[in-house]
């Protein structure tokens, strides 16, 4: 069966995105080059207050890592999204998205005037009405994050290849807002962020 | 020190990042349960307390503590988890970040010695005085189950109170601290209750480092065998004496360090 595109569109390194995804509609994330964070947030695109909770979704799913299965879920305990098929199988949501303030602390000063995620989240978000009170934990497809059994946890060099891709079936009408990483103080980018191309298929609601 | 890191090879930045990470993996060891120097002092100098709560199971509370001060939570009842949440009370934009917290001080550990960050690069507190050193910072607090009657409670609904009752609301709340909670992974990433936690008795001394609101909830922690807290916890908030140039929360890391420069910045302007 071929696959009804509705739209696609290659997100440079570095940029914001954001659209409205219908229920029933997927959401794919192609990492055209490998190695590419893609830092996600979403909204209940009719109540922007009920939002994604990483809390809530790496509870309801016992497990450190976003794959195949898991169901996002909100602040109100409801499902956002599924993800339906993933050639990656490692995303994080522990390790939020990167800021000029963040960045200062980790990785010094000197790093304070380079662009980061929170910035892309910001400007993007202001289209709608919000502010930074709404930049919640994201998720961060492609972001190789462990969590290790001694409780350390590193972000280390990601496992996906270019091509590797994640499909997200919508199970409400959702805001989806993306910052393509543009850090290059850790390997969530492999130290060179890349484009990547976001298609909506046409779907079918569980 | 160049004005910005732009421009960079993807050698010389992965450089950088490997010096930190192995800095950080020398230091872990720094805020091990078992250190010395991690044990904390249970008396408390009656004249320096400024306020008591007893918080009964289930219920929240909520303080603003002045930067200096210090907020002992007592778990009395050994209840498997107490969920707290921070703002700036000054700019309640600024508040507890999850993310930061934990990629920043490379651990999901938080335990003396260790920070609770803003999302802005700050301190809101320092973890100043902890019996156990049994904390969870991923997996949030508990909902209202569809089985549960109209008179149980939840965190999610505590914290909603808590946020309301100081003039903030639904979108100011973001995953939130678990005292008290142990909790394992595996090498897989698999999370389950822990064999070990706690006891009764034990207690987390939090100085605030800036003027923050805190919002405390008596509910355990989601993955606890009992949905319904053990009993009551005491909270103390007392005026703690002006710390040392050596203090470890301040000193210990590199990235402290970096914190509390620019929460100093903060406070100083």
């Amino acid at each position: 069966m071929t696959e009804a595109i509705l739209y696609d569109v290659v997100l440079p390194a570095r940029a914001p995105w954001s659209r409205t995804i219908r229920r029933g509609e997927i959401l794919r994330i192609v990492d055209l080059e490998g190695q590419q964070a893609v830092d996600t947030l979403f909204y209940n695109a009719h109540d922007y207050g009920e939002r994604y909770d990483a809390q809530q979704t790496l509870l309801a799913q016992r497990r450190a890592y976003i794959g195949i299965g898991t169901e996002l879920i909100s602040n109100d305990g409801n499902v956002l999204a599924t993800v339906v098929a993933d050639t990656c199988d490692r995303h994080d949501t522990v390790a939020g998205a990167c800021s000029c303030e963040a960045n200062t602390v980790r990785f010094g000063h000197e790093t304070r005037y380079m662009h980061a995620c929170r910035e892309n989240f910001l400007v993007e978000l202001a289209k709608y009405g919000m502010t930074k009170r709404d930049i919640v934990a994201n998720v961060n497809f492609f972001m190789n994050v462990p969590v290790r059994p001694d409780g350390e946890l590193a972000v280390v060099d990601g496992v996906s290849r270019p091509g590797s891709s994640v499909d997200l079936r919508a199970e409400m009408d959702l805001l989806c807002a993306i910052s393509n990483c543009p850090q290059v103080n850790n390997p969530c980018n492999g130290f060179t962020p890349t484009p990547i191309r976001i298609v909506v298929l046409r779907g079918a609601a569980r | 020190m160049p004005d910005s890191l732009d421009g960079l090879t993807p050698e010389a930045y992965r450089a950088r990042y490997d010096d930190l990470m192995c800095a950080a993996q020398a230091n872990a060891a720094l805020f091990a349960p078992s250190s010395a120097e991690t044990a904390p002092v249970r008396a408390i100098a009656p004249d320096a307390v400024v306020a008591r709560e007893t918080i009964p199971a289930g219920w929240y509370w909520t303080q603003t503590l002045q930067r200096g001060r210090t907020l002992r939570i007592e778990n009395t009842s050994g209840t498997p988890g107490v969920a707290a949440f921070f703002w700036n009370a000054r700019e309640t934009s600024e508040r507890y970040c999850m993310g930061d917290t934990v990629k920043i001080q490379w651990t999901v550990r938080p335990r003396a010695g260790r920070l609770l960050l803003s999302d802005m690069g700050r301190v809101l507190v320092s973890i100043v005085g902890d019996t156990d050193g049994i904390h969870e910072p991923l997996l949030g607090g508990t909902l209202r189950d569809p089985s549960d009657d109209v008179a149980a409670r939840n965190a999610r609904e505590n914290f909603l109170l808590a946020a309301g009752k100081m003039g903030l609301g639904k979108r100011d709340i973001a995953p939130c601290i678990t005292f008290f909670a142990g909790v394992e992974t595996d090498a897989s990433g698999n999370f389950r209750w822990s064999a070990t936690q706690p006891s009764r008795g034990s207690f987390v001394d939090l100085r605030a480092e800036m003027d923050i609101l805190i919002a405390i909830s008596n509910t355990p922690h989601p993955l606890a065998p009992s949905r319904v807290a053990a009993g009551s916890i005491d909270a103390t908030v007392w005026a703690a004496p002006d710390f040392a140039t050596n203090d470890r929360c301040r000193t210990s890391t590199v990235e402290a360090r970096r914190a509390f420069q620019n929460t100093d910045d903060l406070v100083r302007a």
